[in-house]
C-alpha cells in the first residue's frame, strides 16, 4: 500500500504538525516504505481472534469522592510558556 | 578496587562496615563523570549538589541505624524520561527543553525512599523512539567499549552510565527493547519487569500498553535489589499490578537444576552475527551442564513482531504526544498569534524527525479508513504474538535467546534507513507485547571486544525465575566485571 503526498499533508494536519517541504517527500517515501513491510500482516487470518491493547487486565478506577492534596495553582503554572493568574493563556481563539 | 566499579551489593557492605561514607562513593563517581563523561556523553545533567546532600543524609540515616535498604547511600543515574521533582526533564527534546517537573515520578521516590543518592540524569533517544542514542536532541552518546559505536538505545545513556563506571546502577525503560538491547551492546545488566509490574506514573509516556521501567546493573544480584525498590501497585497508575513483590533475592542462588529452557527456533535467523550465536549458544551449554533441561519450542509469530509493534507503539504515540502544544509545559512558537499555527509551528520545531515520524504513521494508521486494516489488524497479531508466549510456556519455564542479532553498530550506519534500525529490535519487541519480564546479560565479547548479550524472558509476573536463571549463568561462567579501558 503506497501513500500519496496528500495522505502525508492530511496526516500532518491531524497530527498538527506543519511539515517542510523537504519533510513532506522525505515522509512519503519513508513512510509508504515502512506501511508496505506492515502489510504483512495481511498474510494472516486473524477472524475470530479478540484483539489485544493490554495484557493486564484493566478495570476502571473508582475512588471516594473526597478533597485530597493536590498540585498549587501556582506549582501546576511553574512551566506553562505563558499564564495569567490562575490560568494557562493561549493566543486568541474568539474574535 | 576504585570505589566507583563495585556493585550495589559490594558498596553496600562497605557503607555498612562503615569502610567508607556514601559522601565519599558519591564524591568518587562525580569524579568519574567529570573525568569520563566529555567522551561518553551519558549524562543530560548532573546533579552534585543535590547528590552530595542526598548522600549526607544517607551517611546519617546509616548511623542512626534509620531504615536502610541496600540502597541506602548507594550512586545512581536515571534515564531522562522520568520526571523529578525541581530538576530539568526533557525525553532528550527540545520540546522540553526548560521543564522542570513540579513532582517526582514513582519510581525516582521510590529509590529516593530507599535512599539512593541521584548522580544526574541520562541521555536517550527522544521520546525513547529509537535503539541507538543518536535521537537525542542534544548530545550522542558513545558506547564505552567502542568510541565510534552507538551504545544502543533508547536508554543508551543509562546502559553507558554503568558500563563506563559512572554511577552503580541506572533505570531506564523498554518498550521494545529499550533496556535490554542497549544493555547488551554495553556489556550490563538490564531487566524489563511485567508490564504493571512498576508504576508508570511520572514516566512520560511513548506506548502506554507496552512502556515499563526498570534497572542497569553490574550484576544480576544489583538487578534484584533494584528491582525490589521499584516494584509494586502504585494507586496513581491504574495499570500497575495489585500483586505482592516477593523478595527476588531470597530464591536468586537456587540455580537451574531441573529447570527448563526454551530455544526458540525463531531467534536464531539467517543473517544474525556469527560470533553472536556462538556466544549465546555456548552460553546455552554452561546452563544445560548447571543442570538445566533445553526444550526446543517455536514462537511461530516473531516475524510479525516488529510490523505489530510499529503500528501499536505510534498509534499510541501519536495520542500521548498530543500533549505537547505548547499551552501547559516546553516549548511554545507562536508568531503569528493564531493558535492553530501555534500548535503546528511549535511542534514541527520541538519534535525531531524520528518522533515526527512515527507521530505521522500513528497519525495515519488511527485515521478514519485504516484503523480496522492497520491499528485493529496489529492488536489481534499481538494476540497471536502472545498466545505464543502462553503455548511456550507450557513446555518450558524460561525462553533464552541472543538479545540482539548483532553487536554494537557504528554511528550513521543505521540512520538513513528507518526500517533497518527498526529490525535491530527483532528480538526484543515480542517480549513488551506479550507483557512478560526479560532480562539481558552479558555472555561475552566479539574478536573486536565488543559485548553480546544472552536474553532471558518469563512468564508474567515471574520475574524470580528469570533472575533466578541469569545469576546461575553468571555464577557458572565466572563472570566478573568487565570495565572498558577509558
Amino acid at each position: 500500500m503506497s501513500i500519496t503526498k496528500k495522505d502525508v499533508l492530511h496526516a500532518a494536519d491531524l497530527a498538527r504538525l506543519e511539515l517542510t517541504a523537504e519533510e513532506q517527500d522525505l515522509y512519503t517515501e519513508q513512510l509508504s516504505r515502512i506501511l508496505n513491510y506492515v502489510e504483512k500482516l495481511s498474510e494472516l487470518d486473524t477472524t475470530g481472534i479478540a484483539p489485544t491493547t493490554y495484557t493486564v487486565p484493566l478495570k476502571t478506577v473508582m475512588r471516594a469522592d473526597e478533597s485530597r492534596p493536590s498540585l498549587p495553582h501556582e506549582e501546576a503554572l511553574s512551566n506553562a510558556p505563558d499564564s495569567d493568574k490562575d490560568c494557562f493563556k493561549v493566543p486568541r481563539i474568539i474574535e | 578496587m576504585d570505589l566507583n566499579s563495585l556493585t550495589i551489593h559490594a558498596l553496600s557492605e562497605k557503607l555498612s562496615k562503615k569502610e567508607v561514607s556514601s559522601v565519599e562513593a558519591t564524591k568518587a563517581y562525580l569524579e568519574r563523570i567529570g573525568a569520563v563523561d566529555d567522551k561518553i556523553k551519558a549524562f543530560l545533567i548532573v546533579t552534585a549538589d543535590e547528590a552530595l546532600k542526598q548522600a549526607e543524609e544517607a551517611d546519617k540515616r546509616r548511623a542512626q541505624n534509620n531504615n536502610i535498604t541496600p540502597l541506602t547511600g548507594v550512586p545512581i543515574s536515571v534515564k531522562d524520561i522520568f520526571c523529578t521533582k525541581g530538576i530539568r526533564t526533557t525525553c532528550a527534546s527540545k520540546i522540553l527543553a526548560g521543564f522542570v517537573p513540579p513532582y517526582d515520578s514513582t519510581v525516582v521516590a521510590r529509590l529516593k525512599d530507599a535512599g539512593a543518592v541521584i548522580l544526574g540524569k541520562n541521555n536517550m533517544d527522544e521520546f525513547a523512539m529509537g535503539s541507538s542514542t543518536e535521537n537525542s536532541a542534544f548530545q550522542k552518546t558513545a558506547n564505552p567499549w567502542a568510541l565510534d559505536r552507538v551504545p544502543g538505545g533508547s536508554s543508551g545513556g543509562s546502559a553507558a552510565s554503568v558500563a563506563a563506571l559512572e554511577c552503580a546502577a541506572s533505570v531506564g525503560t523498554d518498550t521494545g527493547g529499550s533496556i535490554r538491547q542497549p544493555a547488551a551492546l554495553c556489556g550490563v545488566v538490564g531487566f524489563k519487569p511485567t508490564y504493571g509490574r512498576v508504576s508508570r506514573f511520572g514516566m512520560i509516556a511513548f506506548a502506554s500498553s507496552l512502556d515499563q521501567a526498570g534497572p542497569f546493573t553490574r550484576d544480576t544480584i544489583d538487578s534484584a535489589i533494584m528491582l525490589k525498590a521499584m516494584a509494586g501497585f502504585d494507586p496513581r497508575d491504574s495499570t500497575s499490578i495489585d500483586a505482592p513483590v516477593p523478595d527476588y533475592l531470597s530464591e536468586i542462588e537456587k540455580g537451574v537444576a531441573g529447570l527448563k529452557i526454551g530455544i526458540p527456533k525463531e531467534y536464531f535467523i539467517e543473517g544474525m552475527d556469527a560470533e553472536v550465536e556462538a556466544s549465546v549458544r555456548e552460553a546455552l551449554k554452561i546452563l544445560e551442564k548447571e543442570g538445566a533441561v533445553l526444550v526446543p519450542v517455536s514462537l511461530p509469530h516473531t516475524e510479525y513482531a516488529v510490523a505489530v509493534y510499529y503500528l501499536v507503539a505510534t498509534a499510541e504515540a501519536s495520542s500521548n504526544l498530543a500533549r505537547f502544544d505548547g499551552v501547559k509545559y516546553g516549548l511554545r512558537v507562536n508568531e503569528s498569534g493564531n493558535l492553530l499555527d501555534m500548535y503546528k509551528k511549535t511542534r514541527d520545531s520541538g519534535f525531531g524527525g524520528e518522533v515526527k515520524r512515527r507521530i505521522m504513521l500513528g497519525t495515519y494508521s488511527l485515521s478514519a479508513g485504516y484503523y480496522d486494516a492497520y491499528y485493529k489488524k496489529a492488536s489481534e497479531v499481538r494476540t497471536l504474538i502472545k498466545n505464543d508466549f502462553e503455548t511456550a510456556f507450557k513446555a518450558c519455564d524460561i525462553i533464552a535467546t541472543p538479545t540482539t542479532p548483532t553487536p554494537a553498530f557504528r554511528f550513521g550506519e543505521k540512520v538513513a534507513d528507518p526500517l533497518t534500525m527498526y529490525l535491530s529490535d527483532i528480538f526484543t519487541i515480542s517480549c513488551n507485547l506479550a507483557g512478560i519480564p526479560g532480562v539481558s546479560i552479558p555472555c561475552g565479547f566479539t574478536k573486536e571486544n565488543l559485548p553480546i548479550g544472552l536474553q532471558i524472558l518469563g512468564r508474567p509476573l515471574d520475574e524470580t525465575t528469570v533472575l533466578r536463571a541469569a545469576r546461575a549463568y553468571e555464577r557458572a561462567a565466572g563472570c566478573t566485571l568487565q570495565a572498558p579501558a577509558l
